[in-house]
């Protein structure tokens, strides 16, 4: 180590002050929100927040919502774990434009994934009297909300993926093929080890984010209670109906799935850094 | 350069090429692709012209202007601040640091529904923050302020995110060389970190404006939502469904994708004119 010098390192004052913005402006919109979600929802009460909570109706929101997670999560985890393997282990014609295409949906607003979906399936839908005919209800149920999730949450995994396996390049995929073994040997003994944190860790996301997708959602949903509404949407029934303590309640149920999922990926981070790919 | 031989030697060695990308495409086009040009079809179907006039409307010039002026001006903060923050938490050690760390990523976990409610409790008039600021003058929520700071919440991870990678992987030799060839601590800062951060800050701010253009429920809350002063482009969306018009609807989708390719193309042209080092 280099003995401190004045153009090696900030003085003390100025370091001071700097940790001091960033702790202020961390302190004012990152803590005190986390806070006020879990103050407000105990503002009559534990038996009163324990009440709302066990309200059928946020019940049967908990249940939906863990059924879209236990459908989207799967989906794009395979679909994404195929175009990686696609991507990062070939070379291609149109490769870039693959992966610029994968990314899309983190650009687009979650209202127009939710709207693409009721101009397709819908009844003013290109396919719409196609599906009235056989009746089949995409758009207002739940259907219709998987689609949107599974929009939503399409590029996680992949983008996890496809950086961490070009690293990894194709060198012990080629050893295993000369030793004989088969496509699927390859993958489950010798790429899967290399990737299964990675794979975790982008399913992680795409299931915190299929937990809480609103905009997406509640365009597509039919608001039914007890039937098309999730935990996000339950949220904002129960606000707007001036149920603030009730709405907070279950908005403090949302806000310990995603400190859960913050510990999670920190622990992933620190203890897998080098499996992840992330220096 | 790879040469074609060794190209068509790896897609030989390796398997499942074919089986992965038939699925990637499927994937893709059935999930993204098909349901965006949905979207495409109803907005243009009648006429660049008739688009054109479901468009110009005062409440949606108004709506599509509040959306994209207020996110630039929340991704140019968070680009400050977002700054600050990771420069303190790679360059310096305090307490409470690995929290700080950890808990930066909150507004990408929290669900947007309780962020907005969250926010609203506390920027309204008789909210945590908002009885404080209220008697100053200063009114956040239910106004365009509002719309701000959600979106400051919303779009700090992206640019701090971005950032925090790049500064740790920065060399200290370069710093080094600068300071015994006898530069200040500030021309160090600004000769040396400066043009290696600006691109990351530049990434950082593309994804955060992304993220922000779209948002919906964090801001809805707290917007107040009045037409043509606080009610953001992808809320309308959700009216115009409402009223069962798809093709204004679609019409606002369509310009607000076509807006953000157009920034985010600025944006990538800047940072390849960046890495070129003619700025």
């Amino acid at each position: 180590m280099s003995r401190p010098n004045g153009a090696l390192t900030e003085s003390a004052w100025v370091r001071r002050l700097l940790i001091g913005i960033a702790l202020a402006f961390f302190a004012v919109f990152l803590l005190l929100p986390l806070v006020v979600v879990f103050a407000e929802a105990l503002t009559k009460g534990i038996a009163p927040y324990f009440e709302a909570m066990q309200e059928p109706d946020a019940i049967a929101a908990l249940k939906l919502s863990l059924a879209i997670v236990a459908i989207v999560v799967p989906i794009n985890a395979l679909c994404g774990l195929c175009a990686a393997w696609a991507i990062a282990k070939f070379r291609f014609a149109g490769r870039s434009l693959l992966l610029a295409l994968i990314d899309l949906p983190f650009a687009v607003s979650p209202v127009i994934a939710g709207l693409v979906y009721v101009l397709l399936l819908g009844s003013p839908g290109v396919l719409g009297p196609l599906l009235r005919e056989w009746d089949i209800q995409i758009i207002f149920a739940v259907p219709g909300m998987v689609l949107a999730t599974l929009f939503v949450t399409f590029p996680f995994v992949a983008r996890e993926l496809i950086p961490l396996m070009e690293q990894q390049g194709n060198d012990e995929e080629h050893a295993a093929r000369l030793l004989g073994a088969n496509g699927l040997q390859i993958f489950l003994r010798v790429t899967l080890p290399n990737i299964k944190w990675a794979l975790m860790y982008g399913a992680l996301l795409c299931g915190a984010r299929a937990l809480g997708e609103f905009g997406a959602v509640s365009v597509v949903s039919g608001h039914i209670r007890g039937q098309t509404n999730t935990l996000p949407l339950q949220v904002e029934i129960l606000y707007n109906e001036y149920q603030f303590q009730a709405a907070f309640a279950v908005a403090s149920m949302l806000a310990l799935f995603a400190l859960i999922t913050l510990a999670v990926k920190a622990l992933l981070e620190r203890r897998y850094a080098r499996e992840l790919g992330h220096h | 350069m790879a040469s074609v031989h060794t190209l068509r030697q790896q897609r030989r060695v390796l398997p499942g090429f074919g089986l992965a990308m038939g699925v990637t495409l499927a994937w893709l086009g059935l999930i993204v692709l098909i349901p965006l040009a949905a979207l495409l079809a109803k907005s243009l179907g009648n006429g660049p012209a008739f688009w054109w006039k479901t468009l110009a409307t005062p409440r949606v010039a108004a709506a599509l202007e509040l959306s994209f002026f207020s996110s630039l001006a929340a991704a140019a903060v968070d680009m400050v601040f977002g700054l600050i923050i990771a420069w303190v938490l790679v360059r310096y050690r305090f307490p409470g640091r690995r929290i700080v760390d950890a808990l930066i990523d909150l507004p990408f976990a929290l669900p947007t529904a309780v962020a907005g409610i969250t926010l609203t409790a506390l920027y309204a008039g008789n909210g945590w923050l908002g009885r404080y600021l209220e008697p100053l003058g200063i009114q956040i929520a239910f106004t365009r302020l509002g719309v701000f700071v959600a979106l400051v919440f919303v779009a700090l991870p992206f640019i701090v995110r971005t950032v925090q990678p790049v500064l740790q992987d920065l060399d200290k030799e370069y710093e080094e060389a600068a300071a015994s060839l006898g530069a200040t601590r500030w021309q160090c800062f600004w000769r040396v970190l400066w043009p290696a951060l600006l691109p990351a800050l530049l990434t950082g701010f593309t994804l955060a404006l992304a993220r922000a253009v779209g948002e919906y429920g964090s801001v809805i809350f707290i917007a107040g939502n009045l037409p043509m002063v606080s009610e953001i482009a992808p809320l309308l969306i959700a009216v115009k469904l409402e009223q069962y018009d798809y093709v204004g609807a679609a019409a606002i989708g369509t310009s607000m994708l076509m807006i953000s390719f157009v920034l985010l193309l600025g944006l990538n042209l800047l940072q390849r004119w960046l890495r070129k080092g003619r700025l």
